[in-house]
Order: structure tokens, then C-alpha cells, then sequence
């Protein structure tokens, strides 16, 4: 029952801040929300599953119900905790409490119903990561949507009800494409699965020769048609070149707060479902596919950094360089070895941080000078060290310093990548790693403009040192990047044992490291 | 339930008949005090609230007792009327839309002239919808649908001062009693060719003589009959206008409760009189029901993309979520599967019950704050009322088939139903429609929300009852997702009965 508490109170605490009085909401919310943080950590300590949850492992926390029994297909309420969603939990619950606290600076209108909306979206978030049944997962999946809109078009910069609708339209499409990809799966599994439970769906897919066919097209046909579709579906929200269209216009017009829990949590439900839905039900497909997906990995690392390379604005800039980092966890995936699978699990969760802390640290450097375009400010360092600090120690865990969190996702992605089975796959692996040599190029050439040098400011603001509770939240996000970066253990055992049953259904790969 | 077979049989009909005895009751408060402000308005909506809500209750208890549904179908009146988990589904269903409605006009019709006349009307209409959901004979529908329209006509046209309500009462009216002209020669030709009104030997008297054209020409007329109560295509050009003229709360309540009427005498008439393997040969329904079901959700759904009164949206949108529920009868096929999307064209009704009229009676709302008509009125409205906004969001997220209301679950089991009977084309053109629907009811939601008003609204009072009657029915939406088990359970249970019998 802690998943349904957890869940029950977080969306409580969103009712009473949505209409609290406006002055205190900021504050109560970030104490509100500090319930489902410590019931993450909670969880974390007695953490206790074997296994993926979708091949027969043991979960932590899991609760079954029945819901509605009708149709081909029984409903239920299932939810349950394996080392993918384990860490994800905790991560939303983290960058959530810290994104609250990030927005009491910038946020100065209809603070009641911002900050309502942000607990509303993490309801949806860990909702969608505990969910175990696909009518469950869909329900959040899609509640996510709802807060996430509204967010960006009432707070956001100037063009946000643009960027609002973009993101609406074109990830609201992606999930019906994927919501007929994956019925077509199931219908096409005829007798063999009874409910829309997600672990009997993907264990009655091991099964050979379990799909059938459907409107005369072959098991192989519907198997690819599904992939196909779910793929295209979560890529929009990961996203990957070439659907990432909607990324840039969504982080530029949200206000930082927002874009951290987008980049830091939202891209991720997008590589979660790949991992939970293509990779883990269709290794068949996922591999003899491998190459167009690894190439489409590849291109999203590099144009991604190609594109953060030519920008002026600094949030742009972090934006992009999500694109280019999604594309590693993408290649980690398709990789189907040990360190590649476990390796990409745990970037999401590295990513996480560090994006969520390079997009706080541009967010307290804007309340400061209110711009965040790289030719209006220079030696910036002289007038906020600890912000700029901080700036330059992220943009390190960014680039993949040792002893950061970046760093030990990286080497292992690269790692298995580098030992699959695919062929070139040590070519695409090192094709990859260049785009660490672009991100490191866009990084220190914005840091060495914006940062050092003298001081100039083109907007006439007087530059001081930020507030404590703008610094509070970097230097706690920073702790967990060197924290996970010293010892990724703390996740990386229980996502290894999570993602082993995967590779072990995967056909003609595995092996290597 | 061992007490209830002490009472008669006609107990049976108790939701019915507390609705009946409401009206009366009105009537005579009105004649002991016929001067609308002498009797205050209070009165009126307590009367009319303990009316709808024991009709409620009582439908609601017989349905989990099994009234009509463990032995069969409770027979009344030589068989013309029937009470069974159908029957009282939809009692249900009209009861909690009346209660809705009754709690809203407390504060809508306040300064109109004869308000217990309004509630009565009110409460007559409900009766014959709660009747509409019992009738298993023609002559009977005929009587029970009539008992409908014409309250309905009076109260479309109760604004007399607006221009507006007294138009669209003029034309619901001149189209009504076209259609019941069509309807009642429907009936009569039905009866020519099988010499009887009564559903179950109407079927056998089809079952045993072969049909002729007289009765495929009859089941037309009764169709149109049904077309023009469900506001479905081609008797569907009624509805914009008398939605818009009409005062808001009856505009909820004839496009929930009266086209539930209608979909519910259409479920009955083509399940038990006409079926499908029956009369195929001569007049095959459900082609004619696909046909409907297209036309009438795409009309419907482009239509409401190009409105500029929020209103008119509303009552285009009801049109196509008509097409949507006539799915429920176009892929009957004769098999298993019938029951499920028989029983999701239920549930669709009772959760569109919900949130179309809460989308009404916040339009209500916005009437009593002379707020206008137009999508632009609408802007920045949350700063004023957040509370009542975050009720509009529900409904119209619900209604657009995202899953922050009921709405998501019962258009779902409707797709799965189509997609039982092999009719995949017919759900993606659904499926396509509903994707456009996200667009215009967001449009609402954009304006409340996100657009800055040229002028602040000044709202000066928050009526309580109103502002209830909104919050209660966006609380039933939400809260209908948790128990849609319950609900599902109770309509395929009811739509499977129907199908045994």
C-alpha cells in the first residue's frame, strides 16, 4: 500500500496547494512535498525485489486489484517496484522538492496554481513509473500531459502558448500511435493474455510463436508494425532526431523550474517506455533492427551537440545537449549487453541531475541579470562565485568527469556498446564518444564567454549574490551528482539486477560485457 | 430481498413514480400560492431535490438489489411497461441529471416568472424520460416519449423576454411534431404488419411471417423518430439552436437526460422488437446505424470546431457524441460481443450524464454573471473563479476522451466493442473524431486559463447552489473512474438480460 500512499498524497498535497493563498503556497508546497521525498527514501531503504518486474521478478511494494472485468481484457490496479523504476522514483521525488524550492524566486504571479500543477505532474510522473498495468500506465502517462501544458503556456516566456500547444499536439498524437501499436500487440496475442497487465503481456510474448496474426499480415509483420509504432511514439517524448522539433520550443518558452522536471524527468518516461515496452517485450525486433536504431541513436548525439554548439542562449544550450545525451541512453539500449542496458538505466538517472542542475544553475544566473543570451554577460564569476561554481562543476559532470555521475553512465554505456554484437558497433560507439568532444567544445567555449574575463552586463540590472534558496537546491542537486558519481552502486546494483532478465530473452546477442 | 416481495408488483416503478408525485406536488404549491415570488425558491428546489434524489436512491437500491433483474423482468400493465436492469439503469441516469438540474435552477431562475410551473415541467419531462426507460410497447413509447417533448418545448421557450429561448422553442417544437407525425405513421405501419405494439410480439410475430417492405418503411419512421430525441442526424437541426436559446440548465438536461431517453428506447426496440437476424433481409438496422454513426459524430465534431459561442460548441459537440453512442447499436452482430458494447453505449451515457451537464451548468454560470457567449468572453476566467474553472477543465478533458474524467473509460470500452464486431474502420473514424474534439474543448480551457481578458471580469457573487450543483457533477466525473467497475458491471449486466429475453 506505500505506492498507493505515496500517490494518494502527493495528489492531496496538490489540492490544497492549488488553493492555497498565494503567498504561502511556495512554502507549503515544498514542505508538502517533502512527504513523497522522504516516502521515496523510505522505499529506497527497504527496497527489496529480485528481478524485472515485467519477467517474473520479484517487486517491492506491489499491490493488485481488480478494477473493471470487462471486455476481452480485465483491468487492474497494479503497480510495483523493480531497480529501473526504484531509481526513478527517487529522482522524480528529489528533482521535484528542488524544483519547488528553485521556483520561489522566479515565480511572482498565480503561485497557488503553479505550484499546485507542479505536484499534480509529480502524482503523474511517479504514477507512470510504478504503473504495472498498461490501462494504469496510460492514465498517467497521459494526466502527465495536463499540468505539463499549463505550466509552459501560462508561466512561460513570450511565445509559450506556441510552444504550449506544440507540445501538447504533437506528444498527444504520440501517445495514440503508441496506444494502437501496443492494443494491435496484444489483440494480435490472442487467448493467451487475460488482463492488461504488463508483466503477463510481456512473459506471454517470450513464448514462441505466441502472436498470432491479425487482418492477414504474419506474426513477424505485427510484431514490427507494433514496434514500429510504440518506438515512434516514445521517441517523440525522449525525443530523438528526427521528432525532437517540439524540445527546444517547449525548455526556451517554460520558465526553469519547469524545464528542470522536463529534461529531468519527462525525457525520461519517454526512454522508460522504450526500455519497459520495445527492448524488454520485442528483443526480436529491437535486434534485427538494431542498426537503423543505433544510427538514429548516433545522429541524435551528434546533430543534438551540433545544434547546442550554435547557440546563443544558454538554456538552448541545455536543451540541445539533452537531445545529444538521450541519443547515448538510446545506444546503450539497442546495445542489449550488461553495461550498455544498465549502463543507459542508469544515464537516466544521471541525466536527470545534471541536466536538472545545468537548467536551475541558467535559471539563478537569469533572476540575476534577467538574460541568458551568452553575448550580453561576461565574468560573470567575479560578481556570483558560488552559482558560477557550481555552473562549472555541472558543466564538468556534464562533460564527464571522473568521479561524477556522467561519468560512470558514460564508460558503461560505451563499454557495452562498444562489446555488442551488432555489427560496426564499435564504430557507432566511437562515433558516439566524439559528440563528448562537442559537448565539452559548446560547454567551455559558453563558460569561458559568460563566466571569466571582465565583467559586462549589456541588461541593467544590479548583479548580486543569488538568495540562499536559489543556491540551496544547486548545491543539493550537485551532492547527488558527486554522490552517484563516487559510488553508483547505490543504484546501479539494483538496475543491473532489474535489466539481467532482459538481456537473458534477448536472442544471437548478449555476451560480451 | 425477502420485504420487497411484500409490496406490489408496481412498486417496481417507484424511481418513476417519485418523480410523477414531485411534479404534482409542485402543481400544488403553485395552485395554493400562484405568485412566483410568494412561495420562495427554496422551497421549490428542496420539493424538487428530495423528488430527484429518492428516485435516485430508489433506483439505485432496486439496482443493486436485483429488482427485475435476479427473476426476470418485473411486467406491469399487460406487459407494456417492464422493469429490469436497463429500466433502471437509465431511471438512475435521469434521476441524478434532474438533481443536478433542480440544484442548479435554484439560482437560474431567479426574477423569472412562474418558477413552480419551470420545476413541474421539470419534473414531468423526467417522468417520461425515467417511462421512455421502462416502455416494451409502441403505443406506450409513443405516450412516454411525448410526455417528454412536450415539457421540453415549454421549457426551451421559458425565457419569454428572450428572443432567443422563444425561437428555438418555435422551431424544437415544429420539428418535434414532424418527427412524432413520422414516428407515430412508423408505428402504425409496424402495426399493419404485424398486428401488435407490444416489442417481444412484434418479434415473434417478425420471427414467423416473412417480413414485407410495409415493415422495413415502419422501422425507418420509428429510426427517424429515435434520430430526432438523440439529436442524431438528419433530425439533428433542432438541436444548436434550441441548446443555445434555451436556458442553460435545460439545455444540459434535454442533451444528457432527454437524448439518454432516446438512445434508451432505441436500444430496447432494435434489441427485443427488431432483431437483427429477424429482420436483416428486409431493413438491416445496424448498416443503417453504421451510416447514422458516422455522419452524425463527423457532423457533430466539425461542426463544434468552427463555432465561436461556447455554447453552440457545446450543443454541435452533443450531436457528435450521439454519433459515438450509436456505435452501441451499429455493431450489434449477434454474438457474445453484443453485450459489451451495448453496455458501453450505457456507460457512455451515464458519464456523458456527468460532465455535459456540469459543462452546461457552468455555462449557467457564466449567463448569471453576464459573462457572453463567445470563446473570448471566457478569457482569464479562472482568476476570478478558479474552482469552478477547474470543474469546466474536467468536463471538458473528460469529454474530449482524456483520462482525468470517466469519459476516457467508457469511449474506450465503446472502441473495444466496435473493435469486437470487426468494425475497425468505424473506430478509426471515431478515434479520428475524438482527437478533433481535443481541439475545440480546449479552446475553453485555453481561454479560462491562459488568455489575459480585455476587460476584468467583475463578478460580483458566487451563487451557492449553482456553483454546488457544478462542483457535485465534476466530482462524479472524476469519481467515476474508481468505481467504473460498478458501473460496468451494472450496464453489461442490464444489456446482456436484454439480449437473453
Amino acid at each position: 500500500m506505500l505506492i498507493e500512499a505515496l500517490l494518494a498524497l502527493t495528489l492531496l498535497a496538490a489540492g490544497v496547494v492549488f488553493f492555497a493563498p498565494n503567498k504561502y503556497a511556495g512554502k507549503l508546497a515544498a514542505a508538502l512535498s517533502a512527504v513523497p521525498l522522504v516516502g521515496s527514501a523510505w522505499m529506497w531503504l527497504n527496497y527489496e525485489a529480485t528481478g524485472n518486474a515485467l519477467l517474473g521478478g520479484d517487486m517491492a511494494f506491489e499491490t493488485t486489484a481488480q478494477w473493471i472485468d470487462l471486455g476481452p481484457y480485465a483491468i487492474q490496479w497494479h503497480v510495483g517496484l523493480d531497480g529501473v523504476s526504484m531509481p526513478l522514483i527517487v529522482m522524480t521525488t528529489i528533482l521535484t522538492t528542488m524544483a519547488i524550492v528553485s521556483a520561489w524566486t522566479p515565480i511572482n504571479e498565480r503561485e497557488s496554481q503553479f505550484y499546485g500543477l507542479v505536484l499534480l505532474l509529480e502524482f503523474g510522473l511517479l504514477g507512470v513509473f510504478a504503473a504495472l498495468d498498461f490501462f494504469v500506465w496510460f492514465i498517467f502517462w497521459e494526466v502527465v500531459l495536463v499540468p505539463m501544458y499549463f505550466l509552459i503556456a501560462v508561466w512561460g516566456g513570450p511565445r509559450r502558448k506556441y510552444a504550449a500547444i506544440k507540445f501538447f499536439v504533437y506528444t498527444n498524437v504520440a501517445s495514440l500511435i503508441m496506444f494502437v501499436g501496443f492494443l494491435t500487440l496484444v489483440f494480435s496475442l490472442g487467448d493467451s493474455v487475460t488482463a492488461l497487465d504488463l508483466p503477463q503481456i510481456a512473459q506471454a510474448l517470450q513464448v514462441e510463436g505466441a502472436v498470432g496474426s491479425i487482418a492477414g499480415f504474419g506474426p513477424e509483420a505485427v510484431k514490427l508494425f507494433a514496434f514500429a509504432l510504440m518506438f515512434f511514439g516514445f521517441a517523440v517524448k525522449v525525443p530523438v532526431f528526427p521528432v525532437h522539433t517540439w524540445l527546444p520550443d517547449a525548455h526556451v518558452e517554460a520558465p526553469t523550474p519547469v524545464s528542470v522536471l522536463l529534461a529531468g524527468v519527462l525525457l525520461k518516461m519517454g526512454t522508460y517506455a522504450l526500455l519497459r515496452f520495445n527492448f524488454t517485450m520485442l528483443p526480436g525486433v529491437a535486434t534485427d533492427y538494431a542498426e537503423i536504431i543505433a544510427i538514429i541513436a548516433v545522429i541524435s548525439v551528434i546533430y543534438g551537440a551540433m545544434l547546442a554548439l550554435a547557440q546563443q542562449d544558454l538554456k538552448r544550450i541545455v536543451a540541445y545537449s539533452s537531445i545529444s545525451s538521450m541519443g547515448y541512453v538510446i545506444l546503450g539500449l539497442v546495445a542489449y549487453t550488461t553495461h550498455g542496458v544498465g549502463g543507459a538505466t542508469f544515464q537516466m538517472i544521471s541525466h536527470g541531475f545534471i541536466s536538472g542542475l545545468m537548467f536551475m544553475v541558467v535559471g539563478v544566473i537569469y533572476n540575476e541579470t534577467h538574460t541568458r543570451m551568452v553575448g550580453d554577460m561576461s565574468g560573470m564569476a567575479d560578481r556570483m562565485p558560488w552559482t558560477v561554481g557550481i555552473f562549472v562543476a555541472a558543466a564538468f559532470g556534464y562533460m564527464g568527469l571522473p568521479l561524477m555521475s556522467g561519468f560512470a553512465a558514460e564508460v558503461l554505456i560505451f563499454l557495452g556498446s562498444f562489446n555488442s554484437a551488432i555489427p560496426w558497433a564499435p564504430i557507432y560507439t566511437a562515433a558516439a564518444m566524439f559528440g563528448i568532444v562537442i559537448v565539452a567544445g559548446y560547454l567551455l567555449w559558453a563558460m569561458q564567454r559568460t563566466l571569466f574575463g571582465e565583467f559586462t552586463l549589456s541588461t541593467d540590472y544590479d548583479v548580486g549574490r543569488a538568495p540562499l534558496h536559489d543556491v540551496a537546491p544547486l548545491v543539493v542537486l550537485l551532492a547527488c551528482v558527486i554522490v552517484l558519481g563516487v559510488n553508483p552502486d547505490i543504484f546501479y546494483g539494483m538496475i543491473q539486477e532489474a535489466v539481467n532478465p532482459i538481456l537473458e530473452n534477448a536472442p544471437d546477442v548478449g555476451g560480451g560485457l | 430481498m425477502a420485504e420487497l416481495l411484500q409490496l406490489p408488483e408496481w412498486a417496481a416503478m417507484a424511481p418513476t413514480l417519485a418523480l410523477v408525485g414531485t411534479a404534482l406536488v409542485l402543481f400544488l404549491i403553485d395552485s395554493i400560492e400562484p405568485k412566483s415570488d410568494s412561495v420562495s425558491r427554496t422551497t421549490l428546489t428542496s420539493v424538487g431535490l428530495l423528488g430527484s434524489l429518492s428516485s435516485l436512491v430508489l433506483s439505485g437500491w432496486f439496482l443493486i438489489a436485483g429488482t427485475g433483474q435476479v427473476d426476470g423482468p418485473v411486467r406491469l400493465f399487460d406487459g407494456s411497461i417492464v422493469v429490469d436492469g436497463m429500466s433502471l439503469f437509465f431511471s438512475f441516469l435521469v434521476a441524478s441529471v434532474t438533481a443536478l438540474v433542480v440544484l442548479a435552477s435554484h439560482d437560474y431562475v431567479e426574477g423569472e416568472n412562474h418558477q413552480a410551473e419551470y420545476y413541474s415541467l421539470v419534473f414531468l419531462a423526467a417522468t417520461g424520460m425515467s417511462m421512455v426507460a421502462s416502455v416494451n410497447s409502441l403505443a406506450a413509447a409513443f405516450v412516454a416519449i411525448e410526455l417528454v417533448s412536450l415539457p421540453s418545448y415549454a421549457l426551451v421557450a421559458y425565457l419569454k423576454h428572450n428572443r432567443g429561448s422563444v425561437e428555438a422553442g418555435l422551431k424544437y417544437f415544429l420539428i418535434g411534431a414532424l418527427s412524432s407525425a413520422i414516428f407515430i405513421y412508423g408505428i402504425s405501419l409496424v402495426y399493419g404488419a404485424t398486428g401488435a405494439f407490444r416489442f417481444d410480439r412484434i418479434a415473434q410475430a417478425v420471427g414467423t411471417t416473412p417480413v414485407d417492405g410495409v415493415l422495413g418503411l415502419g422501422i425507418l419512421m420509428v429510426v427517424g423518430g429515435i434520430a430526432f430525441k438523440t439529436a442524431a442526424v438528419p433530425f439533428h437541426f433542432w438541436a444548436p439552436e434550441a441548446y443555445e436559446g434555451a436556458p442553460a440548465p435545460i439545455s444540459g438536461f434535454l442533451s444528457s437526460a432527454s437524448k439518454a431517453a432516446g438512445f434508451v428506447l432505441a436500444f430496447r426496440v432494435f434489441t427485443t422488437a427488431f432483431p437483427l437476424d429477424a429482420v436483416s433481409g428486409t431493413f438491416d438496422w445496424a448498416l443503417a446505424f453504421m451510416v447514422l454513426a458516422v455522419v452524425t459524430m463527423t457532423l457533430g465534431n466539425f461542426a463544434a470546431a468552427t463555432q465561436e459561442k461556447v455554447k453552440r460548441m457545446l450543443a454541435y459537440s452533443s450531436i457528435g457524441h450521439a454519433g459515438y453512442v450509436l456505435i452501441a447499436l451499429a455493431a450489434i452482430t449477434g454474438t457474445g460481443n453484443d453485450s459489451l458494447v451495448l453496455g458501453a453505449g450505457m456507460m457512455h451515457l451515464l458519464v456523458y450524464g456527468f460532465m455535459n451537464t456540469g459543462a452546461f451548468l457552468f455555462i449557467a454560470l457564466a449567463e448569471y454573471w453576464g459573462i457572453g457567449r463567445e470563446f473570448e468572453d471566457f478569457n482569464g476566467l479562472a482568476k476570478q473563479a478558479p474552482v469552478a474553472c477547474v470543474a469546466m477543465t474536467v468536463f471538458m478533458f473528460s469529454l474530449a476522451g482524456l483520462p482525468v474524467g470517466a469519459g476516457f473509460f467508457s469511449k474506450y470500452f465503446l472502441f473495444t466493442g466496435a473493435l469486437g464486431a470487426g468494425l475497425w474502420w468505424l473506430v478509426v473514424i471515431a478515434a479520428a473524431n475524438s482527437a478533433l474534439s481535443l481541439y475545440y474543448y480546449t479552446r475553453v480551457v485555453k481561454a479560462m486559463w491562459i488568455e489575459e481578458p480585455e476587460t476584468p471580469h467583475e463578478i460580483e457573487s458566487y451563487p451557492t447552489a449553482l456553483y454546488a450543483a457544478v462542483i457535485a457533477a465534476a466530482v462524479v466525473t472524476v469519481l467515476l473512474m474508481p468505481a467504473f467497475g460498478i458501473v460496468s458491471d451494472e450496464a453489461v449486466s442490464a444489456a446482456s438480460a436484454l439480449f437473453a429475453a
